[in-house]
């Protein structure tokens, strides 16, 4: 006695899908056409900026030798001897020594401001994160070099005094055993400056870290504490591995940032175009610097070796993001993607 | 049958539980009512900090600094500077044999550990406090002349006081190439984030992997860039427009990447329903897509806004130094806040670096309020409407009726005079 739909039959011999088409009006496909241009106009501007840096660059490259160009510390583009050994090495020290400082300090406040925090405090800590990340770089360059380095060059001296013995805290030309105060030695070093960038860096290692424990599962939170184990025995055995993509992913893209800083070394270091292993000492230098204080005395050739330099740079950040945005992008389950 | 029966007990049962009905002799006493009436229950689990962890936090508080300043003050045996450092020591030493005299080691590794937290998270407030209160200190001297926001540097020796010259050339400067930028990014930035979410495809792909990348160019190289392709090889001179144009390629890709993130927030039954409706896919994104996420849109360009005008770097090789006001953003140097900031401070003359602190205590004041903005729309999560979107919504859909009532009614006139036409539709 049950009713039969007119097409029921067929629709069970074929058991295919309805056709569905879709019509777009006129205006509709303006639309696809507009949006279209403006995707085609960021790539075509995207592409113009890196094919352009890409073609001086390897052609300054090119004069000089890639081996050359890497291994040469000098830095004299009118004599055609220059290369990046020596700001390269800057770089990494100057994000080293951020990185060092900017990490524990970005995973304690993150775990304070997901796991001890509540209530407004939580709320206003956030929010205090989101400010430091849009405070210019140059209120950050002129408080390290008019607050910070005055104030913590005793902590230098101090440190290459007691363990100097430790190759890279070691500094020359001076006589620890000296009455005088001499800090003169210990200023416009690596390690002031990457003091100063570690405290630019610290907000977006602490709002990706925040927001990769702030997705640890409850279930498993509760669970934890059920078992009996304490909030600092939770976060071990939850919240920090769940939360590993997020702390790798945010301290990576936190050394990207680093890399790429420049008006705060700037504002800082004395410029030295040699390697320099004392981190504590004074003297350094880092590629982004380096172009901002020598693109004023350019011609067209030097030109093409800061360009060569600027690549450089911009090959090392985007390896080091895209590598960061993989990681976080593998932690992250499918499920919660869709919205 | 057997089911009234069964009622009938239930029912006397609860009115005898029910604490108005006057018993009449003694009544049983249930259990649950005994317990109920007896003391309250124990408290099981207590939440926050006990009066003996607040005791003992105050206690090694105090006993830290006080060590700090015996060993600093008292006796001289240590440098002043070194105050902070040794009573914070002492005070988490402190503190961890207060907890260890009534806990057991996991919950003194545990107290230690909030400890430490809270500490980081307080390192990170308090370099904040101390950035924004040093740069406003330093800047107060200059920042209190009224000169300051109403002339710019010309004249002004490098023995002038205070109360002559100013930042309005910076301040002119700043805007004009904020806005230019804003003009290129905002239009240019929507629309590519709406092409990335709502047309999609493989250029799509091709299009947000390079927006990806380019979030790694470093401020600098863009700077490098625009110096190289405009400075030198087409306007031989540095200008405000050459800056903007820094700016736009640094602000382009904060700008898609946030839509896009927002954009991808919209649910997608939303959509659905537009469509089902019989809208087509532009009505959808202009009338159901874009107003669901205005708050956070908003919130993305006032951040990038923010960002922006921050840029040191670019504008650096970009837009040149000058003293002078120049409101011509195509032609001659045109030097922004941040930049005025950097060059002042760079002069060995107090005066001049006062101005430069002053400068960049106004830089962060604007950068302030254009956040506290933003947190004030982007408060909202999309699609929930404050009271007055709503009623003004409501008043949007009132104001539709008529349209509504009248394209129906002219509907009906055609069905009638043409019957042909009504039968049509209906088949």
């Amino acid at each position: 006695m049950s009713t039969v739909l007119p097409g029921t039959r067929a629709a069970e011999a074929q058991d295919v899908p309805r056709p569905l088409q879709q019509l777009l009006e006129q205006q509709d496909y303006l639309f696809r056409a507009v949006t279209r241009v403006g995707g085609g106009i960021v790539l075509a501007v995207m592409a113009l900026v890196g094919l352009f840096l890409a073609g001086n660059g390897i052609g300054a490259i090119g004069e000089v030798g890639l081996g050359t160009f890497l291994t040469t510390q000098n830095w004299a583009p009118e004599t055609n001897d220059f290369g990046i050994a020596a700001v390269l090495w800057g770089t990494v020290q100057i994000a080293a020594v951020a990185l060092a400082v900017a990490m524990p300090l970005a995973l304690g406040t993150a775990l304070f401001i997901t796991e001890v925090a509540t209530g407004w405090l939580q709320k206003s800590l956030t929010s205090l994160i989101d400010l430091l990340a849009a405070v210019p770089s140059v209120v950050f360059g002129l408080w390290g070099a008019y607050m910070l380095q005055p104030n913590v060059v005793d902590f230098s001296k101090w440190l290459s005094t007691w363990f100097g013995w430790i190759p890279f805290l070691q500094v020359d030309g001076v006589d620890p055993g000296s009455p005088l105060r001499d800090t003169v030695p210990y200023t416009a070093s690596a390690f002031i400056a990457g003091l100063v960038v570690a405290m630019m860096i610290v907000p977006i290692q602490t709002s990706i870290m925040t927001e990769s424990f702030r997705r640890a599962p409850t279930g498993e939170r509760e669970g934890a504490y059920a078992l009996g184990a304490t909030r600092l025995g939770m976060i071990g055995t939850v919240v920090l591995p769940f939360g590993r993509g997020g702390i790798i992913g945010g301290t990576m893209l936190g050394l990207g940032r680093a890399l790429g800083e420049t008006i705060a070394i700037y504002l800082i270091i004395s410029p030295v175009y040699a390697i320099n292993f004392h981190v504590l000492e004074k003297g350094a230098n880092s590629i982004a610097a380096m172009i901002a204080l020598k693109y004023s005395e350019s011609n067209e050739s030097a030109m093409g070796a800061l360009m060569a330099a600027g690549l450089t740079l911009f090959v090392i950040t985007m390896l080091v993001n895209i590598t960061a945005s993989a990681i976080m992008a593998r932690s992250r389950s499918g499920a919660e993607s869709e919205g | 049958m057997t089911a009234t029966t069964d009622d009938a007990p239930v029912t006397l049962q609860t009115t005898r539980l029910t604490p108005a009905a006057e018993p009449l002799g003694p009544a049983t006493e249930l259990p649950l009512l005994a317990k109920q009436s007896g003391a309250p229950e124990e408290v099981r689990v207590r939440l926050g900090a006990g009066r003996h962890h607040v005791f003992s936090l105050a206690g090694a508080a105090a006993g830290g600094l006080g060590m700090g300043l015996l060993l600093t003050v008292a006796l001289g045996l240590i440098p002043l500077g070194w105050l902070f450092i040794v009573s914070y020591l002492w005070f988490l030493l402190l503190y961890t044999a207060l907890v260890h005299l009534r806990q057991r080691a996991p919950a003194v590794r545990n107290s230690l550990m909030t400890v430490l937290l809270s500490s980081a998270g307080a390192a990170v407030a308090g370099t904040l406090g101390l950035v924004v209160m040093f740069t406003f200190a330093r800047g107060q001297d200059a920042l209190f002349h009224l000169t300051f926001f109403t002339t710019d540097m010309t004249g002004v020796g490098p023995l002038s006081g205070l109360d002559q010259g100013g930042v309005l050339h910076a301040l002119v400067g700043t805007l004009e190439q904020i806005a230019i930028a804003l003009t290129i990014t905002i239009p240019l930035g929507l629309t590519t984030a709406v092409f990335l979410n709502e047309v999609g495809g493989r250029q799509a792909r091709v299009v947000r992997t390079v927006v990806e990348a380019m979030t790694a160019l470093p401020s600098v190289v863009a700077g490098l860039f625009i110096y190289a392709a405009v400075v030198m090889s087409i306007t031989h001179q540095t200008n405000g427009f050459a800056a903007s144009l820094a700016i736009t390629v640094l602000m382009l890709p904060i700008m898609i990447r946030s839509a896009d993130v927002v954009l991808r927030l919209v649910p997608g039954n939303l959509r659905e329903a537009g469509l089902a409706l019989g809208a087509g896919q532009w009505r959808v994104v202009w009338h159901i897509v874009l107003p669901t996420v205005r708050s956070g849109l908003t919130t993305g360009v006032i951040l990038a806004t923010a960002h922006g005008i921050g840029e040191t770097a670019p504008v650096m090789l970009t837009s040149g130094f000058t003293g002078v006001m120049n409101v011509n953003p195509f032609a001659g140097p045109q030097t922004p806040l941040p930049l005025a900031a950097l060059d002042y401070v760079r002069s060995p003359v107090p005066e001049m670096v006062a101005r430069g602190f002053a400068t960049a205590a106004f830089l962060l004041s604007v950068v302030l309020v254009l956040f506290i903005l933003a947190r004030s729309i982007g408060g909202q999560d999309a699609g929930k409407q404050t009271q007055s979107q709503s009623r003004r919504m409501a008043a949007r859909s009132r104001r539709d009726l008529p349209r509504i009532q009248r394209n129906h009614a002219r509907l009906l006139a055609r069905r009638a005079a043409n019957p042909s036409d009504n039968l049509q539709e209906n088949q």
